[in-house]
C-alpha cells in the first residue's frame, strides 16, 4: 500500500510566520480556511477532487483548530483557481487561508493528487505537494494532505492518516459478545477482525508492524495473542500457567510487555518477539499491570495496588527503581504514556465518578479531560496532542441502556467529539502514523 | 445431553432470582424464583422436553451443577474491591468442599468476576485473586487442587444487570461450575 503511494513534488517557499496557530493554549479560535474542490478536468477526475476536499475539511474540522468556510461563499471556483488565486476574493470572505488542487488520472491508471496552501493576507504559498497513487486510495492521500496543512500552520505532526482498533461490542450487557474491528481515524474502511465467538478485550497497535496485540478468550484460556493485520493469522503469545492479559508493545515494537496471572497473583513481565525470551519485572503480591513503556524505551509505568489501592508507579525498564507517581485522592489507573514523553493519561476513579486525565511523569500537574459514570481507556493519537477513550452509560435494571461509545479529547480538554462506529465500542487504541 | 439441557435451565432460573431477589417484593411474585420453585420450574421443563422418557426421580442429579446450586450453593460475594472470604463465603465454601468429598469424581473451574467499577485490566486481576481465594480455601478444607481450576472474567460477564449497588454486590463473585459431573 505505501509503495502504491509516492511523493513526487515538494515545493515550498519559506513563508513567513503570521499565520500559525499556537495548539498548547487553552482555547483556540479556530482558524477559518477555505477549502475548494479540487479540479478535475474529466468527470471522474473532478468526483475524486470533490471526495479528497471533502474528507480534508471534515479531518481539519475535526481537529477544533480549523473552521472550513462553506463553499457556498466561495466568489472563484474551478478551473481558474488553478493558476493564481484571486486573493481579494477571499479576503472577502474572511479565509485566512486557502487550499486548492488538482487531480489527474495518469496514462498508465494512477491519480495524480496535488494541492496547494495559500496564506491569504500574505498572498504566499505556505506549502505545495503532488502524489501519484492507485485511485482506490485517494481516501489515504486525503489524510495524508490534511496532515500536511496540520503541520505546515501548527508545527505538530499531524494524526489523520492513521487507524483506529477497537473492541466492538453487541447483544446483553451479561452476554456481550465483543469482536476486533479497525477503522480509519475518521471512521471509513470500518471492518470486523474477529467474529465474536471468543471473547476478545484491549487491543493495542504495533508502532512498526501492521500487528495488534489484545486479549483472546479463545478455547476458555485468557491468554495475549498476535494479531497479524494483514494476513489475519492470530498467534498466542507464549505457554503460561494462567492468564496473560494488558499487553502493549514496546516503541520498538520488538517487544510486549502484559501481566501474566499465577495463583492469584499478577506480575509484569516482557518477552523478546524474536527469542521469546520473558523477563519478569517485577516482584510483590500486589496487582501490577496495566504497563506501558515510555517512548524512548527506558521506564514503564503501569498500575499497582501494592499501597492499598490502585495507583500509578514508574519503574526502569528492568523492574529496578519502582516509584508511586500518583499522589491525588482516588485511584488511578490505565496508565498510558505520551507519545512525547512529558505526560501520562491515566483513568481515575473517585467518588463514585470516573475521569479520564494526564500528569506529569513526576505526578505533578494533574489535569483531568472528561468525567462521567464510566469513562476509561485514554489512547494517544501519535502526535501527543489527543486522546480517545470510551464512555459507558449506566445500565438500567432490565438490562437497557449501557451503550458505549468512543470519543476524542484534545489535550487541553477542549474539543470533546464521538467517533462514530457501526455498534458499541470500547478499549480504543491509536495507530501511529501509517508508513 | 439432556442433563446438561437440565443444568442450563436451573443455572438461568438462578440467574433470574439474583437479579430481582434483592427488592420488587409486589413484583416478584410471578418470577422471583425461591429455591422451591427453582426446582419446579426444572422438573416440569424435564418432563416437557422429554416426554417419551420415563419420569425421572425428583431433583436434581447427585454430583451434578443442579446438585450443587440447589443444595449447596455454587457461589460466594465479595466486597468492593477485596478478595477475603467473609464469614458467609468460608461456610458457603465448607459445605462446596464437603460436596467435593462426597462426589469425588467432580472436577470444577472457579470463575472470579468483578462489578463494573473498576477499570477492565485491573478487574482481571482481581477475578483472578478472587477465584484463587475460593480455590486456596477449597484446597485448604482438603479438596486436591489437581481437581480445581480458576478463570477470571474481570467485569466482563455480570450476572445482575443494572447500575445500582445491589447489582454490583451480586456480580462480585466467585462461581464454582462443574467441569465434570459425578458418573459422568
Amino acid at each position: 500500500m505505501a509503495a502504491a503511494l509516492l511523493m513526487v513534488l515538494a515545493v515550498a517557499w519559506p513563508a513567513r510566520a503570521e499565520l500559525k496557530i499556537d495548539i498548547t493554549r487553552g482555547t483556540v479560535e479556530p482558524m477559518p480556511i477555505a477549502i475548494t474542490d479540487f479540479y478535475g478536468e474529466r468527470l471522474e477526475e473532478g468526483q475524486f477532487g470533490i471526495d479528497i476536499a471533502t474528507v480534508v475539511s471534515n479531518d481539519l474540522e475535526r481537529s477544533g483548530l480549523f473552521k472550513p468556510i462553506d463553499s457556498r461563499a466561495f466568489i472563484q471556483t474551478g478551473e481558474s483557481l488553478n493558476s493564481l488565486p484571486r486573493f481579494g476574493d477571499w479576503r472577502v470572505i474572511n479565509a485566512q487561508a486557502l487550499v486548492q488542487g488538482r487531480t489527474q488520472t495518469m496514462p498508465d491508471g494512477r491519480l495524480k493528487v496535488e494541492f496547494r496552501l495559500w496564506d491569504v493576507f500574505a498572498e504566499q504559498q505556505m506549502v505545495g505537494l503532488a502524489y501519484f497513487t492507485v485511485p482506490k486510495n485517494w481516501r489515504r492521500v486525503a489524510h495524508i494532505i490534511a496532515d500536511a496543512i496540520y503541520k505546515r500552520i501548527t508545527g505538530e505532526d499531524g494524526y489523520f492518516d492513521t487507524r483506529i482498533v477497537y473492541i466492538a461490542e453487541s447483544g446483553k450487557q451479561d452476554r456481550r459478545i465483543k469482536r476486533l474491528a479497525i477503522m480509519d481515524q475518521d471512521g471509513e474502511g470500518h471492518r470486523f477482525l474477529t467474529d465474536g465467538s471468543s471473547l476478545v478485550l484491549t487491543p493495542r497497535f504495533s508502532p512498526t508492524q501492521q500487528e495488534i496485540t489484545y486479549l483472546s478468550y479463545h478455547g476458555n484460556l485468557p491468554r495475549v495473542y498476535i494479531f497479524h493485520i494483514d494476513s489475519g493469522r492470530q498467534e498466542v503469545l507464549g505457554e503460561f500457567p494462567g492468564m496473560t492479559y494488558a499487553p502493549r508493545f514496546s516503541p520498538d515494537g520488538k517487544t510486549v510487555i502484559m501481566s501474566a496471572a499465577k495463583d492469584g497473583n499478577s506480575e509484569i513481565y516482557t518477552m523478546d518477539l524474536g527469542t521469546r525470551a520473558l523477563k519478569k519485572l517485577t516482584n510483590h503480591s500486589a496487582i501490577d499491570t496495566s504497563p506501558s513503556f515510555s517512548p524512548n524505551g527506558e521506564r514503564v509505568v503501569f498500575n499497582s495496588d501494592r499501597g492499598g489501592t490502585q495507583q500509578l508507579y514508574i519503574m526502569d525498564a528492568d523492574g529496578n527503581g519502582v516509584t508511586r507517581i500518583s499522589h491525588g485522592q482516588g485511584r488511578y489507573a490505565t496508565p498510558v504514556w505520551s507519545p512525547r514523553g512529558d505526560l501520562i493519561a491515566f483513568t481515575k476513579m473517585y467518588r463514585g465518578q470516573f475521569y479520564i486525565g494526564v500528569m506529569r511523569t513526576d505526578g505533578s500537574g494533574e489535569r483531568l479531560l472528561a468525567e462521567d459514570f464510566l469513562v476509561e481507556a485514554p489512547t494517544w493519537a501519535p502526535n501527543g496532542r489527543v486522546l480517545m477513550f470510551f464512555r459507558k452509560e449506566p445500565t438500567k435494571k432490565d438490562g437497557s441502556g449501557g451503550r458505549s461509545r468512543l470519543f476524542s479529547v484534545d489535550l487541553t480538554g477542549q474539543n470533546e467529539r464521538e467517533v462514530i462506529t457501526p455498534i458499541d465500542a470500547s478499549d480504543p487504541a491509536w495507530s501511529p502514523l501509517i508508513p | 445431553m439432556r442433563l446438561k439441557l437440565i443444568s442450563m435451565v436451573v443455572a438461568f432460573a438462578f440467574v433470574a432470582a439474583c437479579e430481582t431477589a434483592p427488592e420488587q417484593s409486589a413484583a416478584s411474585s410471578g418470577t422471583g424464583a425461591s429455591t422451591s420453585s427453582t426446582s419446579s420450574t426444572t422438573t416440569s421443563s424435564s418432563t416437557t422436553s422429554s416426554a417419551t422418557v420415563a419420569p425421572q426421580p425428583q431433583g436434581p442429579q447427585a454430583g451434578s451443577q443442579e446438585d450443587l446450586v440447589v443444595n449447596v450453593g455454587d457461589r460466594v460475594f465479595f466486597g468492593f474491591d477485596k478478595y477475603n472470604l467473609t464469614g458467609e463465603a468460608r461456610s458457603v465454601l465448607e459445605k462446596q468442599a464437603a460436596w467435593l468429598k462426597r462426589y469425588p469424581s467432580v472436577t470444577v473451574m472457579i470463575e472470579g468476576h468483578a462489578d463494573e467499577r473498576g477499570t477492565r485490566e485491573y478487574n482481571l486481576g482481581l477475578g483472578d485473586r478472587r477465584a484463587n481465594s475460593v480455590k486456596d480455601y477449597l484446597v485448604a478444607l482438603g479438596i486436591s487442587p489437581g481437581r480445581i481450576k480458576t478463570i477470571s472474567y474481570g467485569k466482563e460477564r455480570p450476572v445482575a444487570l443494572g447500575s445500582n449497588e445491589q447489582a454490583w454486590a451480586q456480580n462480585r463473585r466467585g462461581v464454582t461450575t462443574v467441569t465434570r459431573a459425578a458418573g459422568s
